[in-house]
């Protein structure tokens, strides 16, 4: 049988001053009619630019150095432009990550599929515009006639990432490149896109290639699965083979680093051929060492912190009558216990107020009702300063987004030693420049870092930095809110390493934000599930997944991609 | 979205009683209104009856009321040096300043947006380079400077255009328009030119990053996907995406084409009423003068309350009045 796309020793490369950075090496690839192909890696691996390769869509200076690329057996890559563009669109349909920028924000959903149909069918307004509503009806939008008219933000995400796909379908195309479609989506909506791709895959015999970082959705989605390292092909094979007898190193280790669903594991294994590990964790002598002095409460059996009956809403406007203002209810009635040394996880998609809970806790937002106790003192009677500044030392916050959580413009090492100059707790500037460097040493950065600024290093190792950030005031309670969403599974397992030693290091407690199951899994004692702003179910971790009791948790369990090696 | 219109025109409103309330002032500090009346041989009975008449004996929030009062009504007052009313001078002196506003935005609008297109959709091309290093010329010289060389080179040396003023004209009804005779409109184009060129550059370089950010969003890259032509997706998708923030700056920019014209009615000796406004300037016309700060704010505040419906009309997100999410 003859492949639909077949990829021959692509070469990408991207000239710079310096010489060529070459993006994707030797790479063959083939799809088949009918067949989804997984094309999996981290971060830098060249997977979406094999994508953008096949597109013509390479961003300049990029180009297309070596390689054949077929599709139905004729030759595409030396298309001139606009050949390759009659190409878009209508023989091969793209999808990208995020349905929230991929479209045109200012126009209506009719305008972007009429005019993607006009294109390449050549129909009149009227037969582009009943084909739209056909179109919007088959991904699955209700009452299409009417919320075509409709401008992309009054669509949600998942309800966009299907305009998105729709638009991929106008012309029936043959093959579809999908790069990233959920990750930017909670796991229920993941799971309809998916099935939706699936759907289309099998109904109208399309080819997908379905680019993504995430193992899960590929052990769930596709046929064969490419792994790809530093821009090479490292293995291909049915994804069942793969996933369960990975013949090459790399593949194996990063395997090994996805976070199992099905039991919990004391460590994640170190991914083999990472060369980003910043080290090994340094113990410290706690009893003598600057990260040890302050420990002077007692386990008394009482939570560290107990959340009662909190509420926040949010105005959604600023009406002048009381009557006609409209608040949205962000969380409602959050009651829970974190005791001392656990890690208590909150889980939820997007919306459920988790983050909010934190933001909450931290001070960030006033609570509109409801009381926080921590360490037997009730935050909202606090009255001096003093006390105050305390507790939020005590309480630190490490963010998602190790991009923009680091000022850009102060070295590590300034960046670190602010909260300690800001709280005063060290006496000397010498006494402090060496907990700078012991703290960088402890997250395992090493003491040279101090003197580089935050773009020197990779996105893990920003996040050592932030948790480098968060331990120099010497808290005892930490939040974490989705502290490896932003990161690539190896890197992932290392920052969890990490925070586990650290917990059981400096005796931390922790409360967990997290969408992703597993990762919760693997990382909480006691897990508290989110929805709509309410917690509906609490529980301990293992009876959370092995018996959950509220239907919502579980269909978030049920929905998880399922990834069993 | 009522509501929104509701808020922002109370704003203006509240924008127009504060300068209103300087402009009074004037009255008030900037020199003694009876000393300027009143001849040489004045006697205290002539003083005290004339403040007497003027009401200038109310308290000052009284005086301010009627001031605002008269103004609402369209009366400003009699100037002092012409002895006629601030209100029929302008008239007079309007329409020469609103048309060679209107040429000079038009022209700067224009050009500035097709400008700003071009160069950032050719960013290497040996055009976009002419047009970049001109605007730079542009932008870094005085007005007057660039008036006068315009005036040495096309009027002086070439001999085409008029130096000065503004050739014949043409009265409908109590608009005097320059628009219907040839020598009217080519004595518009020099000052337009000098008017415009500084606004035009501006408008440009602004079009130019706005629309180079926009080429880098998502949902161009999306569209390219899509198989659209680059003319649609320039045409269609980006530059109205674009035309979004630029509107804002380029209303203020009609308002200060207005406010600043002063410079090149000087240079040109144009009988608008920036060059009224010099000359009261000189002869202390106090009613003149804030005749002319009123003017200019009422024109400001009307700019960007129109910028803010049309921001309205062409951004549907702004309909649905979802401005603020904390």
């Amino acid at each position: 049988m003859m492949a639909l796309l077949e990829i021959k020793n692509m070469m990408v490369e991207f000239p710079n001053r310096r010489g060529n950075f070459t993006a994707v090496e030797d790479t063959s690839i083939e799809v088949a009619a009918g067949e989804i192909l997984g094309i999996v890696g981290e971060s830098g691996a060249g997977k979406s630019t094999i994508g953008n390769a096949v597109m013509g869509l390479l961003q300049a200076p990029g180009r297309l150095g070596e390689g054949k690329v077929y599709l139905n057996g004729s030759r595409i890559d030396g298309l001139s432009g606009e050949q390759l563009r009659k190409l878009r669109g209508n023989r091969i349909g793209m999808i990208f990550q995020d349905p929230m920028t991929s479209l045109n924000p200012i126009e209506t959903m009719e305008m972007q599929l009429v005019e993607t149909i006009q294109e390449h069918l050549g129909l009149s307004q009227n037969e582009a515009s009943t084909r739209a509503v056909d179109l919007l009806e088959r991904v699955g939008i209700e009452n299409a006639k009417e919320r075509i008219k409709q401008y992309p933000h009054q669509f949600s995400g998942g309800m966009r990432q299907r305009v998105v796909i729709a638009l991929a379908l106008c012309a029936e195309p043959e093959l579809i490149i999908a790069d990233e479609p959920t990750t930017a989506l909670d796991v229920s909506i993941q799971a309809q896109i998916l099935d939706l791709i699936k759907e289309l895959c099998r109904e109208k015999q399309v080819g997908v290639i379905l680019i993504t970082h995430d193992m899960g959705v590929i052990a769930e989605t596709t046929d064969r699965v490419a792994v790809m390292y530093k821009g090479r092909l490292i293995e291909a094979g049915s994804t069942t083979d793969v996933i369960h007898n990975p013949r090459k190193p790399y593949s194996k280790s990063l395997i090994a680093a996805v976070p199992p669903s099905n039991r919990k594991i004391e460590r994640f294994p170190k991914v083999a051929m990472d060369d980003s590990d910043g080290g090994r964790l340094q113990n410290f002598d706690l009893s003598s060492h600057w990260l040890g002095r302050g420990k002077r409460f007692k386990d008394t059996g009482n939570a560290l912190i107990s959340v009662r009956h909190i509420s926040k809403r949010f105005p959604l406007n600023s009406a002048i009558l009381k009557r006609k203002r409209t608040y949205i209810d962000a969380i409602r009635d959050i009651s829970f216990d974190v005791m001392p040394g656990e890690t208590f996880g909150l889980v939820g998609e997007s919306g459920s107020g988790k983050s909010t809970v934190a933001r909450v806790i931290t001070g960030i937002h006033p609570a509109t009702s409801g009381s926080i106790v921590f360490a037997d003192t009730d935050l909202a009677k606090i009255k001096s300063g003093a006390e105050r500044r305390r507790i939020r030392r005590d309480v630190q916050m490490v963010f998602q987004d190790p991009y923009s959580s680091l000022n850009g413009r102060m070295r590590v090492g300034t960046i670190i030693a602010e909260p300690i100059i800001v709280n005063r707790l060290a006496g000397t500037k010498v006494e402090r420049e060496s907990v700078v460097l012991d703290l960088l040493d402890l997250v395992g950065l090493g003491r040279d870092a101090a003197r580089k600024y935050p773009h020197e290093f990779s996105g893990g190792q920003r996040q050592r930095i932030s948790i480098a950030r968060a331990l120099a005031t010497r808290p005892r309670f930490l939040i974490c809110d989705e502290p490896t969403s932003a990161l690539d599974v190896s890197i992932q397992a290392q920052i969890l390493n990490l925070l586990k030693d650290l917990q059981e290091q400096l005796n931390l407690t922790y409360l967990f934000i997290s969408h992703d199951m597993p990762v919760m899994r693997q990382m909480c004692d006691r897990i508290g599930v989110m929805r709509n702003g309410k917690l509906v179910e609490t529980s301990e971790t293992e009876a959370l997944f092995n018996d959950p009791q509220h239907d919502y948790t579980k269909s978030l369990i049920e929905l998880m991609p399922k990834f069993t090696k | 979205m009522l509501s929104y219109v509701f808020r922002r025109a109370m704003q203006s409103v509240l924008v127009l009683l504060t300068v209103g309330l300087v402009a009074f002032s004037m009255f008030r500090f900037v020199g003694d209104p009876v000393e300027n009346l009143l001849g040489q041989e004045r006697t205290d009975a002539d003083i005290e009856r004339l403040r007497e008449q003027l009401g200038l004996e109310d308290p000052f929030p009284i005086q301010y009321w009627e001031f605002l009062t008269r103004a609402v009504q369209g009366d400003l007052g009699i100037s002092f040096r012409q002895g006629r009313p601030v209100v029929d001078i302008f008239i007079e002196r309007l329409p020469a300043t609103l048309e060679l506003a209107f040429v000079s935005a038009a022209f700067a609008f224009l050009f500035g947006v097709l400008f700003g297109i071009y160069t950032s959709i050719r960013r290497k091309g040996f055009l976009t380079n002419v047009i970049l290093t001109g605007s730079l010329i542009g932008v870094s010289l005085p007005t007057f400077l660039i008036g006068i060389l315009l005036i040495y080179v096309f009027a002086v040396e070439l001999g085409w255009l008029p130096s000065f003023g503004r050739g014949d004209v043409v009265q409908v009804g109590r608009w005097s328009t320059g628009f219907l005779t040839e020598s009217g409109l080519k004595a518009l184009v020099l000052p337009s030119l000098t008017l415009g060129l500084y606004q035009m550059t501006l408008i440009m370089r602004l079009v130019r990053s706005e629309m180079s950010e926009v080429l880098r969003q998502d949902y161009i890259r999306f569209a390219r996907a899509r198989g659209l032509s680059d003319r649609t997706i320039y045409f269609r998708h980006a530059v109205k995406n674009t035309l979004i923030p630029v509107i804002t700056i380029a209303g203020l920019q009609l308002g200060s084409i207005i406010a600043f014209a002063i410079i090149t009615e000087t240079v040109f000796q144009w009988p608008g009423v920036g060059l009224l406004f010099i000359d009261s300037v000189q002869f202390v016309d106090i009613p003149v003068m804030a005749a002319y700060l009123m003017m200019i704010s009422v024109m400001f505040v009307a700019i960007n309350f129109i910028v803010d419906m049309l921001y309205l009309a062409i951004d549907p997100r702004l309909r649905d009045g979802k401005t603020s999410f904390s």
